[in-house]
């Protein structure tokens, strides 16, 4: 038995160490300042995937990612780490998405791709951290969803059982194939880099990538057919570009903020002992603590 | 038609608090635009679900009565909202930012093709104008969040699709009786009409429930750490205070991210909004995203080595030092007069 499995992946700004360039001065966010990663709970899903593919050899494991033309090197990263292609979703088209629109263009990509047992992605994106594309993507194919799920316990030849986390327990659920996974950060963290595959996939690159770079040894594209990143826009899809990008999204953003607090008289204090002494004695009489 | 309805989440015959919370917010928002609140109940045990709910203000509750609609499955709680939501045509829907409403909640709003906002902090009815369009839309639902792992905040809106979904974590909205008198309509549901038998294709093959270890929301006091914390070991200082204290002890994202505490005790708009009379921020930076689930405490204390950290703003006490050397102290003169 061997399955078919896409593997959504997002790349993401590392929101998680914003440092003080994070934002510019006008309070948007200065994205060229945070580095681009491999979005955390994808990383999770790719291990859930590699794990039946040690399982049920034979299976197969594409990484589809939308973003721009950078957005190849997690599919590189994903290569390095035992996926067996990578197909980037890419076109200006797809810019200013919500939720809604995004997971109709990987749906479209989705069905693009080729029959499919088992898709899995990360809970959620660390920039979003919305945790809504992953079902909005299943129900627009029509099949089951398991989110937060922690551990594939079981796949087998049309049914598979996972493991999932709720707030105060856990619940093992078993569904029909295909299906949509999400899986939480709670699972497995993914294996590393291999060294062979990083020879093998170091040059794997994407159409665009190859005429940005002006790569000129063209032959080893057309010899080693696997370096070749699949690349795909909206026509390539299919897709309606009026359902795609900002035009497709039901969602608009009236206005960001940066937000400042309303201070407060704050009393500062350097942490001697006589002023510990003391708001430790004001804390006790005023009956806060104690 | 063109209510609010609110998606109950039940455990065991009992309304969660998220629901109970947003009811609270749905009659006030229902106020504000002139419309009625509605409920939907979707389980095996809803006997005393309309008592529960009534004195929140409902005007009608939904029920869906069917031993298999609990536990909770994706499916027929799907199709239940798709099939009503197309007749009912609701202006707005709420849910928890629960597993269930972020499981429910998009694959609802998928199927509709409407505008869904997830872990909203703030919700406020307020007009839109599209500049480009010229067009002027009356009483949307401002959904205020959050963004961008907490560094910005953005309104969101949805101007031409309905319903307007938005999904709120619990504890962020406070729960209030409106009457507690109030008597709303009861509908019951012929279920069959909504789920289709294929809806109940995955089956939950066990399930624990297990109390949870950590309830900081209802600590008095919460001692709470951040990344400059430094380490998991770091953190004991931070369990030793609240032990002295009889605290909890709260964590910021970074510092859960790091690995330095459980993710149960992430303060902050994706975990807890805690509202104690003491917290005390130890090397917490003061992202939005964390501001939001703390900032309503009666009294704040900053310890930071970063005499500038945002938090320090909105902190009535700041000391600028290391906790290392700050929270021994504590301990000590706490002791020292308590006595």
């Amino acid at each position: 038995m061997s399955f078919n499995i896409i593997v959504l992946a997002k790349q993401v700004p590392d929101t998680r160490n914003v440092g003080k360039d994070a934002m510019k001065a006008d309070g948007t966010v200065n994205r060229a300042a945070l580095p681009a990663i491999f979005n955390p709970e994808d990383l999770n899903a790719l291990e859930q995937a590699l794990l039946i593919k040690d399982q049920h050899p034979g299976s197969r494991i594409t990484l589809l990612t939308m973003g721009p033309g950078r957005a190849a090197e997690i599919l590189r990263e994903g290569l390095f780490r035992g996926a067996d292609d990578g197909v980037l979703l890419t076109d200006r088209a797809f810019a200013g998405a919500d939720t809604l629109a995004t997971s109709y263009a990987l749906s479209m990509a989705v069905r693009r791709i080729r029959a499919y047992d088992i898709i899995l992605s990360g809970r959620q994106a660390i920039d979003g951290d919305t945790a809504q594309v992953g079902p909005q993507i299943a129900e627009k194919l029509g099949i089951p969803q398991i989110t937060y799920a922690e551990a594939i316990e079981r796949a087998e030849a049309g049914r598979i059982r996972v493991k999932r986390r709720l707030e105060n327990g856990v619940e093992t659920v078993e569904s029909p194939l295909p299906v949509l996974i999400t899986v939480n950060g709670s699972a497995a963290p993914c294996r590393p880099r291999n060294a062979k595959l990083l020879q093998k996939y170091k040059h794997a690159k994407t159409v665009t990538e190859r005429q940005v770079e002006h790569i000129d040894y063209i032959d080893i594209y057309s010899s080693r057919p696997y370096l070749n990143l699949t690349e795909w826009s909206v026509a390539d899809v299919d897709a309606d570009p009026q359902q795609c990008g900002l035009s497709g999204s039901p969602t608009k953003v009236k206005k960001i903020e940066n937000v400042s607090f309303q201070a407060k008289e704050s009393k500062l204090l350097t942490g001697s002992d006589a002023e510990i002494d003391e708001l430790m004695r004001e804390l006790i009489a005023n009956h806060t603590i104690g | 038609m063109n209510n609010i309805f609110v998606y109950l989440e039940i455990e065991e015959g009992r309304v969660a608090d998220v629901s109970q919370e947003l009811l609270t917010k749905g009659r006030s928002l229902a106020a504000q635009v002139g419309c009625r609140l509605e409920a939907i109940a979707a389980g095996a045990q809803l006997d005393s679900v309309a008592e529960q709910v009534f004195p929140y203000g409902v005007d009608r509750l939904h029920i869906f009565r069917d031993p298999r609609l609990s536990p909770y499955t994706t499916l027929p709680h799907t199709s239940i909202l798709v099939e009503l939501f197309k007749q009912e045509h609701p202006q707005i829907c709420l849910m928890g930012a629960t597993i269930i409403g972020r499981d429910l909640g998009p694959r609802v709003s998928s199927a509709l093709g409407s505008g869904l906002t997830a872990d909203c902090t703030s919700l406020e009815i307020g007009d839109h104008e599209e500049k480009k369009e010229g067009k002027v839309y009356k009483n949307l639902l401002y959904q205020i969040r959050p963004a961008f792992g907490g560094n910005i905040v953005a309104w969101i809106v949805n101007p031409d699709h309905r319903p307007q979904m938005a999904t709120v974590r619990e504890g962020v909205m406070k729960k209030e009786i409106f009457d507690p008198h109030y008597r709303g309509e009861v509908i019951e549901h012929p279920v069959a009409d909504f789920v289709k038998e294929e809806d109940f294709a995955l089956s939950i093959i066990d399930r624990h429930i297990e109390k949870s270890k950590v309830n900081i929301k209802n600590s008095p006091i919460i001692v709470s750490g951040g990344y400059g914390v430094g380490s998991k070991e770091n953190f004991e200082l931070l369990y030793q205070l609240a032990n002295v204290l009889g605290a909890g002890v709260g964590a910021s994202r970074a510092a859960v991210d790091a690995g330095f505490a459980e993710h149960e005790r992430q303060i902050g708009q994706t975990g807890i909004t805690v509202r104690p009379k003491l917290y005390i921020a130890c090397g917490i930076s003061g992202q939005i995203q964390h501001i939001a689930g703390m900032q309503e405490s009666s009294l704040i204390i900053s310890i930071n080595n970063d005499p500038n950290a945002p938090i320090n703003a909105i902190a009535d006490y700041v000391i600028t030092g290391d906790i290392e050397t700050v929270i021994p102290k504590m301990i000590k003169y706490y002791r020292k007069n308590t006595k």
